[in-house]
């Protein structure tokens, strides 16, 4: 008989029981739950944040920044703003902070920088009173132009804490001092990057595959002895340090490394080829890196495959070709499909490899990131370019799970 | 060599012959690279090509100099050091909290099994440039970046989906009605957990915590945001000697790093084999 023959109590048992089991599996996950939560998502939430939130001109001249909501925006601040920003800056001046200032606002107005540095030198030796009282003429007097609007506006424009700007920047789009938004002036620098990033991956995969495929397949139909020992040619490159393989490439492609040497020692050409420092060395050097990672999924399907489809196919006639194509590539794809993204997700946010060997062309978009973070320190810059491939990224797996599943990803 | 079949034709030989080139051309490309640094490493002169010298075999071109520079440099020293402080630990912690993790995500009652899953695994599928970029970010504000504790909590971070992949797969041939009898019998969850469950998952256990340590010893853009000078880890090293001065004891360094990889391949093949072995039920 079916639940009904089963008293009361006894149910009750079973679906606690059954909250009980639920509850143990969910304890055991917790613990590991709460570190990533600190160690891995809340560092990555930070970054999202970071990209919308600058609060640093806010920081810098609160006192200023409280006048500027009583601003229009539109015509000339009035006295008592100017003499409270000449307050300020002297303080910035003193305190050796005005640069930061100064590289805020000259990222919305190009030129500012030195307009601010200047003029907060000269603020740095008159006395709080004067600046109290005059602030505004002394500005005037210290450049031409704080009688003009515009540098006014990059200040409210910088000093807002919540801005989608660097979102703007990154989509090389700006917005005009009234409040459209447009496309920005000169190269597309940005949203070029991505696409010579997509491009690149795309590039990889597909050269993973014509490379990978052919492997596997042999590997997957050898002897389990040859296979065994073949395999091992995959899986030691694969465990073999990123970095020592970069370097082998740098030894390789080296204007006097080895292929030189050995294509100039044969007599194929009289002068080294550049090939260190371009966008071909980046596409060699992680093609190798990555190719692990289209045979072991195509392997693993292929091994799974029985050979006498194929042979069944070609002994009653089949064309190989059409018989290849027919019956047995379309058994691979689901480990074809697991390759291929798993290559392409890893390879658009690549970063070690192209900053080693990929010279100036051979760039990818998560070495400007880190420029954006080490060097020109435009951290909300970087964190929203790495928003931006982030949600590539998730928008990859969403359909890699999808379509796959990640229940598929193993390791040899 | 096996006989080619009677129906074979112009283009099954041409599809036959023409694979077994094209096969050997891809090994070659996948391991002459890293074959290739073994003897470079050797080189007597700071050049990152073979001389005359070394192509006539002469001993006098070879020499261990680069080896002796490593161990005499204070800095990879350091490094080495470093490299195995940070992923020990990082690797102790992703295991032992990921095995756990792996135990309860194995459940056919797990609560949110498919969304939780797809968070664990994500450290794998985020570029390491944006979770570095975040950590140094969100680390800042709790002191921990050019710490140690800061670069073992990121790297622990790291190897969790490796863990977890590899602990799963072990899980799945593992049968659950063992740990139930145990408990049928009067031991304790725990008990039955520590005396049943982990013996038998032990080879996945130890692959995870491999994986895991090979992803702390080899990783270097983390290291680039969180470390400072006195955290630096070998790849560190070797990014700024490849970037700023090139010279061959990095060719050293590599040579003793894939001596260390395949020294891990073989354990990891063995531990395969004996997990195997175990889901058989022909262990000892």
């Amino acid at each position: 008989m079916t639940a009904t023959s089963l008293s009361k109590e006894d149910l009750g048992a079973a679906r606690r029981a059954l909250r009980r089991r639920k509850l143990t599996a969910f304890l055991l996950v917790a613990p590991l739950l709460v570190f990533l939560l600190f160690a891995f998502v809340a560092p990555i939430g930070s970054m999202l944040f970071r990209s919308v939130h600058n609060p640093n001109v806010a920081d810098l001249i609160p006192d200023t920044m409280e006048l500027m909501d009583d601003w229009d925006g539109v015509s000339l601040p009035d006295e008592s703003l100017m003499n409270q920003f000449a307050v300020d800056l002297k303080r910035l001046a003193n305190d050796r902070t005005s640069g930061r200032l100064a590289g805020e606002v000259n990222r919305i107005l190009p030129g500012s920088s030195s307009v601010i540095q200047s003029t907060a030198r000269r603020m740095r030796t008159v006395d709080d009173d004067e600046l109290q009282q005059n602030g505004a003429a002394l500005l005037f007097d210290a450049h031409a132009n704080w009688q003009q609007v515009p540098i006014w506006q990059a200040i409210r424009q910088s000093g807002n804490p919540y801005t989608i700007a660097h979102y703007l920047t990154a989509l090389d789009l700006e917005r005009t001092p009234s409040g459209e938004i447009q496309a920005r002036d000169g190269p597309r620098i940005y949203v070029s990057l991505y696409i010579q990033s997509l491009r690149i991956a795309l590039f990889i995969t597909v050269l993973t595959f014509l490379l990978g495929y052919p492997l596997a397949y042999f590997i997957a139909n050898a002897p389990i002895r040859l296979s065994n020992i073949l395999l091992i040619f995959v899986l030691l490159p694969f465990w073999t340090s990123l970095l020592v393989r970069t370097t082998s490439w740098i030894a390789l492609l080296q204007t006097n490394g080895v292929v030189n040497t050995a294509l100039m020692g044969i007599g194929l050409t009289s002068s080294p080829f550049s090939m260190l420092y371009t966008e071909f060395a980046t596409i060699i050097a992680m093609t190798h890196i990555l190719l692990p990672f289209m045979i072991l999924p195509l392997y693993s399907v292929m091994k799974g495959i029985d050979p006498s489809y194929l042979r069944a196919a070609m002994s009653m006639g089949g064309k190989p070709i059409p018989a290849f194509l027919r019956i047995y590539f379309p058994m691979t794809l689901p480990g074809l499909s697991a390759g291929a993204l798993l290559v392409f997700i890893v390879s658009v946010g690549y970063y070690i490899t192209p900053a080693l060997v990929g010279g100036a062309d051979g760039q990818m978009i998560s070495n400007l990131i880190a420029f954006h973070m080490q060097q020109s320190n435009n951290w909300p810059l970087a964190a929203a370019l790495g928003s931006l491939l982030l949600f590539v990224i998730l928008l990859l797996y969403w359909t890699y799970d999808r379509l796959v599943g990640t229940k598929n990803l193993s390791f040899g | 060599m096996r006989e080619l079949p009677a129906y074979y034709g112009f283009w099954h030989y041409l599809g036959h012959y023409g694979l077994r080139v094209l096969v050997a051309l891809v090994l070659a490309f996948l391991m002459l690279p890293i074959l290739i640094i073994i003897p470079l490493s050797f080189n007597v002169e700071p050049y990152f090509s073979f001389t005359e010298g070394m192509l006539r075999l002469d001993p006098d071109a070879y020499s261990t100099r680069w080896y002796e520079q490593v161990f005499n440099d204070p800095r990879w020293i350091l490094s080495i050091k470093n490299s195995f402080i940070v992923g020990i630990a990082a690797a102790t912690l992703s295991t032992v909290l990921g095995t756990i993790a792996a135990v309860g995500l194995a459940s056919p009652v797990m609560p949110f099994k498919r969304l939780i899953t797809a968070l664990l695994l994500s450290p794998m599928i985020v570029p390491v440039i944006i979770i570095a970029a975040g950590m140094f970010f969100f680390y800042t504000r709790f002191n921990l970046v050019g710490s140690h504790l800061g670069l073992i909590l990121a790297h622990a971070a790291l190897g969790i989906p490796f863990v977890i992949i590899t602990v799963t797969a072990t899980l799945t041939g593992f049968d659950r009605s063992l740990y139930h009898a145990a408990i049928g019998m009067g031991a304790s969850p725990l008990k039955a957990f520590w005396d049943i469950v982990i013996p038998l998952i032990r080879p996945g256990v130890i692959s995870g915590g491999l994986f895991a340590f090979v992803t702390s010893f080899d990783e270097v853009v983390v290291v680039l945001f969180l470390a400072g000078p006195a955290q630096r880890t070998i790849p560190r090293q070797m990014f700024s000697g490849l970037r700023e001065q090139i010279n061959p004891t990095i060719l050293a360094v590599a040579t003793m790093l894939i001596l260390i990889s395949i020294a891990l391949l073989v354990t990891l093949e063995l531990l395969r084999r004996r997990s195997e072995r175990i889901r058989m039920g022909t262990s000892a």
